[in-house]
């Protein structure tokens, strides 16, 4: 089986994070990271590729140059090999543009299976999936906190906000997995030492036979219009419990109104 | 502006997201506010769909749409997209929506905002707000070009029963081959017990912070003695704490009830997303850097253990008096 895992550097979850008011894009001139979902969407690539035998798993990734530092915590993990498209013009991409490098980088891999993670972590999108499988005529299932792959199916149990559905979808296909489905392992040393020598491809967009035009700013189809202060949320208190605690509570709800 | 909205249901029930996203797109001034129901012996809701504020309602009544599977939707609201001419199509936020939306934007190389927590018209074409950033920027949206695609946050909108009798339209669905290979082959829903957690005015919610689940006795209680409804996390409902029709968050129920009272929970983004315009949040957490803090109204940092039966008796005790 040849599976394809779609993952995204973020930046760091401690860093101080801003959207750069002269681009209105996240500013990532700070250190960057692998998205914390995307590990589990390796993880259960890995994990399939263990009861398969004989698989090869991929990770795939839009971004700047300096996402394989990310992309090598992948490698690291046990992923066989990187690809990051890389381009001065795909940056700024929104949901239709990204959704269009993607498909167009997967569809060279022709894997069996596509995996995402749950959610980014720094635009808390958690749709990339759906337009990239539409685009690549694939079934499709999300929220998969489980999944099995045998006799050429994908079968998937997915949360939702009613229960557990188990769904069925031939191989090739697309599955997101929720950050439920695995606890992701820790690389180790062998691990990260020879994810040094692992294959990391660089692409541009006209590798991928996409015109400027189809990604960045130009390929997009939303906009950021101005950047404003959050209302305010009224007085946030947080107090030590020295014992008075549950009294504070009762005192604020009844000032509240809701006792 | 001519706006579609996809109306989900579940059962038999419209689902009350889209029906405030419906209420929302009425207001905006647009006369001719449109609705689309999709499923198998759904054409009943049409009506429904008309009293909270559709004009028209395109009823795509089909077995193949029978289980809530996002591909023949997409099929479904893209040839509805073009026959009505719709310059927008709105969701209320959900696992099912999500997909859909996601989906038809790839289909119509349309523009996808999501998250969105307000929507207005401004010189002629529609703006929108979503926050950044753990809700620490507001950022305002637009679309280049149409159909514009917006999904709206959980809980924002309110619906409001207006309209009478819609017209109502009947689509043919004609599905892609890639769309209909996707096969549900068992949905293991739990019946709701007690009163719904989305419908109480207080909401009083236990996560892994109990210890164990003899422990939600002690959010029971508290429940109880509010008048409120009890919740869990996706953690503890996967731990086989507590039951599934419990659960809030992403992938559970949203709620926004008048009081929240997070007790052992950390706050992360999946639960976040449930509970957030909850009018006031009370969390009790041992953690003091728990994320839950950050949207709190009042936060306690100690342990729950101690402070929710103490609470609780407070409660009563007030209540008695």
């Amino acid at each position: 089986v040849k599976i394809a895992v779609c993952v995204k550097e973020v930046p760091e979850a401690g860093a101080a994070r801003r959207i750069d008011p002269q681009t209105m894009r996240l500013d990532r001139s700070g250190e960057g990271v692998l998205n914390a979902f995307d590990a589990n969407a390796v993880e259960a690539a890995l994990r399939v590729k263990e009861s398969e035998g004989e698989s090869e798993v991929v990770v795939v990734s839009l971004g700047p140059e300096g996402a394989l530092d990310s992309l090598r915590k992948a490698l690291a993990m046990g992923a066989d090999r990187a690809v990051l498209v890389s381009d001065e013009a795909a940056v700024g991409s929104d949901l239709v543009a990204t959704s269009r490098a993607l498909a167009a980088a997967l569809e060279r891999e022709s894997a069996d299976l596509v995996v995402f993670g749950q959610q980014s972590a720094d635009s808390d999108g958690a749709v990339l999936w759906a337009a990239v499988a539409e685009r690549l005529r694939l079934p499709m299932v999300s929220q998969a906190a489980d999944l099995t792959i045998a006799d050429g199916k994908a079968t998937v149990k997915r949360q939702t906000e009613f229960g557990y559905d188990r769904i069925e979808a031939p191989l090739p296909a697309v599955v997101a997995v929720s950050d439920a489905i695995n606890e992701p392992r820790y690389p180790s040393l062998k691990g990260i030492m020879g994810a040094k020598s692992k294959p990391k491809d660089v692409v541009s967009v006209a590798d991928l036979g996409l015109g400027a035009d189809a990604v960045g700013e130009a390929g997009s189809k939303t906009e950021v219009l101005a950047l404003n202060d959050p209302p305010p949320r009224g007085e946030s208190r947080k107090i030590e419990d020295d014992g008075s605690g549950a009294q504070q509570i009762l005192d604020f709800l009844v000032a509240k109104k809701l006792i | 502006l001519s706006t579609l909205v996809f109306l989900e249901h579940h059962g038999d029930v419209l689902q009350k997201g889209p029906l405030g996203v419906l209420a929302k797109a009425a207001s905006l001034g647009d006369l001719e506010v449109a609705g689309i129901v999709a499923g198998s012996g759904v054409a009943g809701l049409a009506s429904v769909a008309g009293r909270h504020g559709a004009a028209k309602v395109w009823v795509a009544d089909d077995p193949a749409l029978e289980a809530p599977l996002p591909q023949p939707r997409v099929d479904v609201l893209a040839k509805v997209v073009r026959e009505g001419g719709y310059d927008t199509v709105l969701f209320g936020a959900s696992v099912l929506a999500a997909d859909i939306a996601a989906g038809l934007a790839a289909r119509l190389d349309a523009g996808l905002n999501w998250d969105l927590v307000e929507l207005e018209l401004r010189n002629g074409t529609v703006v929108g707000t979503r926050p950044a950033l753990g809700d620490s920027v507001y950022v305002e949206v637009g679309w280049k070009g149409e159909p514009r695609i917006g999904i709206i946050r959980s809980g924002t909108f309110e619906p409001a029963e207006s309209g009478g009798e819609p017209e109502v339209v009947q689509v043919a669905v004609e599905l892609e081959d890639f769309s209909t290979r996707t096969t549900m082959l068992e949905q293991a829903h739990e019946e709701q017990t007690g009163p719904s957690i989305e419908d109480a005015d207080i909401v009083v919610a236990g996560g892994r912070g109990l210890g164990g689940p003899e422990n939600f006795a002690l959010v029971e209680d508290l429940a109880k003695a509010l008048g409120g409804a009890v919740a869990a996390t996706r953690a503890v409902v996967d731990a086989g704490w507590y039951p599934y029709s419990t659960q809030v968050g992403q992938t559970g129920k949203s709620v926004s009830p008048k009081l929240y009272v997070a007790c052992g929970i950390s706050g992360a983004i999946q639960h976040k997303v449930g509970m957030q315009s909850s009018n006031v949040i009370v969390a009790i957490n041992k953690d003091a850097n728990a994320p839950i803090f950050e949207f709190s109204d009042l936060g306690v940092v100690g342990d729950l253990h101690q402070v929710v039966p103490k609470l609780t008796e407070l409660v009563r005790a007030r209540k008695r008096s």
